[in-house]
């Protein structure tokens, strides 16, 4: 479960793909850090993330955790973006022998989990096949 | 001034369904039904989807398509009778999602099936009114019919959303026209999770009568015929009615067939008649001129003639295009998945 308050304070993330790049040497950190672990800088300007991307590598959660039981099994990939980040998501719309190493995919605004049938819906980015 | 619509885009969930796999669960004649309704399959959202991811989509392809910064937009009106929640507005997480916060003006409209139209028609008029430059409207749903009812086998998920302005116009709307009596065709009440419907009465006294006086009315305040139009989309609770519409009010088959997505979509509400629209939008031609007509039970239709510019062949493939959304790569599922991705399997309490 995702507590109300950090889900969302992590809305610049999670709605809208904003990553911080750091303005001494370019390095890109997705979430944003206060200090550059490259060059020790602290001046970072927001950087939208590529919308597709292809798989870097996956796995296949069989035994998933409270709250995601009912998605079992479902695939979680790194995907290195058109723009050289890597991110980590849930890769969703297929099933998970229909995945492969180099498969483009793209970002989708999807539910992520819900505090409960009462509760608040927490949305956010996922994975779906380019085609 | 002319105003009307400067981006569109629609969303089509991949999961379908098939007549023949619903039929077969409640013993009832799947060719009975698919030529009854002229519907053969329906869209069905995946568990992770809604009201808010559609919109979020749909209005991220109307944003590609319209260029714009989406801080100008002053105003974002979402219709469903889907809404996630039944108190906090899904225009407030689009609105964030898509970065058109927190200057602006949201409210979520609700009118079954009509409330997308709704949304466009206040928008338009914010923009005519010159409030704003921009205003947002969408229509979405993740309708449920209840188990082996009727609606069951339309009963659909789509979204579509328009961005209104003056600048730089794909469409113009250049008439507006809104129908609306107290009919009790359908209906569901706070706390119900499936709606209620009048069976044989949700028919002439209530689609047609509104939709085609909607349609008539508006013809004639415009001094127009269905000659003057190359298209016009109807609202589509089943595959069948707007084609018995159109030819009662005189339109030939082609002129309704571009977005007559029914047939394999289903009624997606208050997506139907807005994805309708851009389906015909994706391929129009300049100097077309489209009607419109929604119909929502309750009942009212909301109707709307635009004239596509020369604008709109630049951006026609600048995002996903509604049919190419609904014909490619649909994932068909069995009627157990999609009674587990629909909720309808009663589970453990958590
Ligand atoms: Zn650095």
């Amino acid at each position: 479960m995702i507590g109300s308050a950090r889900s969302w304070r992590e809305k610049p993330q999670r709605y809208r793909y904003q990553a911080a790049r750091c303005s001494g040497c370019g390095k890109v950190f997705f979430p944003p850090r206060v200090v550059c672990d490259k060059c020790r800088g602290r001046s970072f300007e927001t950087q939208v993330l590529a919308g597709s991307g292809v798989i870097e590598t996956y796995t296949v959660i069989h035994i998933a955790p409270s709250g995601f039981t009912d998605e079992a099994p479902y695939a979680v990939g790194v995907i290195r973006l058109d723009d050289g980040v890597r991110i980590t998501g849930q890769i969703v719309d297929c099933k998970p022998e229909e995945l492969a190493v180099g498969a483009r995919v793209r970002r989708e605004f999807r539910k992520v989990t819900e505090d409960g049938p009462s509760g608040v819906i927490h949305y956010g980015y996922k994975f779906v096949p380019e085609s | 001034m002319e105003v009307g619509i400067v981006g569109y885009g629609a969303y089509v969930p991949r999961h379908r369904i098939k007549v023949e796999e619903i039929a077969k669960v409640w013993g009832a004649d799947a060719p009975t039904y698919k030529k009854g309704l002229m519907l053969r399959e329906k869209s069905v959202p995946s568990p992770d989807q809604d009201v808010i991811t559609m919109s979020v989509e749909a209005a991220r392809h109307a944003l590609t398509r319209a260029g714009i910064d989406p801080q100008r937009i002053g105003a974002i009106y979402i219709g469903s009778e889907s809404h996630p929640y039944a108190v906090k507005p899904s225009g407030t997480i689009v609105a964030d999602a898509i970065g058109a916060s927190p200057d602006l003006h949201c409210a979520d409209f609700e009118f079954a099936c009509k409330a997308g139209s709704e949304g466009m028609f206040v928008a338009l008029s914010l923009v005519k009114a010159g409030e704003m430059d921009y205003a947002l409207g969408i229509g979405a749903d993740t309708s449920q019919g209840a188990p082996g009812d009727a609606l069951e086998y339309s009963a659909a998920a789509g979204a579509a959303a328009f961005i209104m302005g003056r600048e730089k116009i794909l469409a113009v709307c250049e008439h507006t026209y809104s129908y609306t009596t107290d009919t009790p065709d359908f209906w569901r009440r706070e706390y119900q999770h499936y709606p209620r419907h009048a069976g044989r009465f949700t028919g002439e006294p209530a689609y047609f009568q509104h939709l085609l006086s909607c349609a008539r009315n508006l013809m004639e305040n415009s001094g127009t015929t269905p000659e003057d139009f190359q298209y016009a989309v109807f609202h589509q609770p089943n595959g069948k009615f707007p084609m018995r519409a159109a030819k009662i009010l005189g339109f030939p088959k082609e002129k309704i067939e571009q977005g007559w997505l029914a047939p394999t979509l289903g009624n997606t509400y208050s997506g139907s008649s807005p994805m309708g629209l851009s389906a015909v939008l994706d391929v129009a031609r300049p100097g077309d001129r489209i009607l419109m007509c929604s119909y929502g039970s309750g009942s009212g239709s909301d109707g709307f003639i635009f004239r596509v510019t020369e604008a709109i062949t630049e951006v026609q493939k600048a995002a996903p295009q509604t049919r190419e959304q609904l014909e490619n790569n649909p994932i068909y599922i069995d009627y157990g998945t999609y009674a587990k991705f629909r909720g309808k399997i009663r589970k453990l309490e958590a």
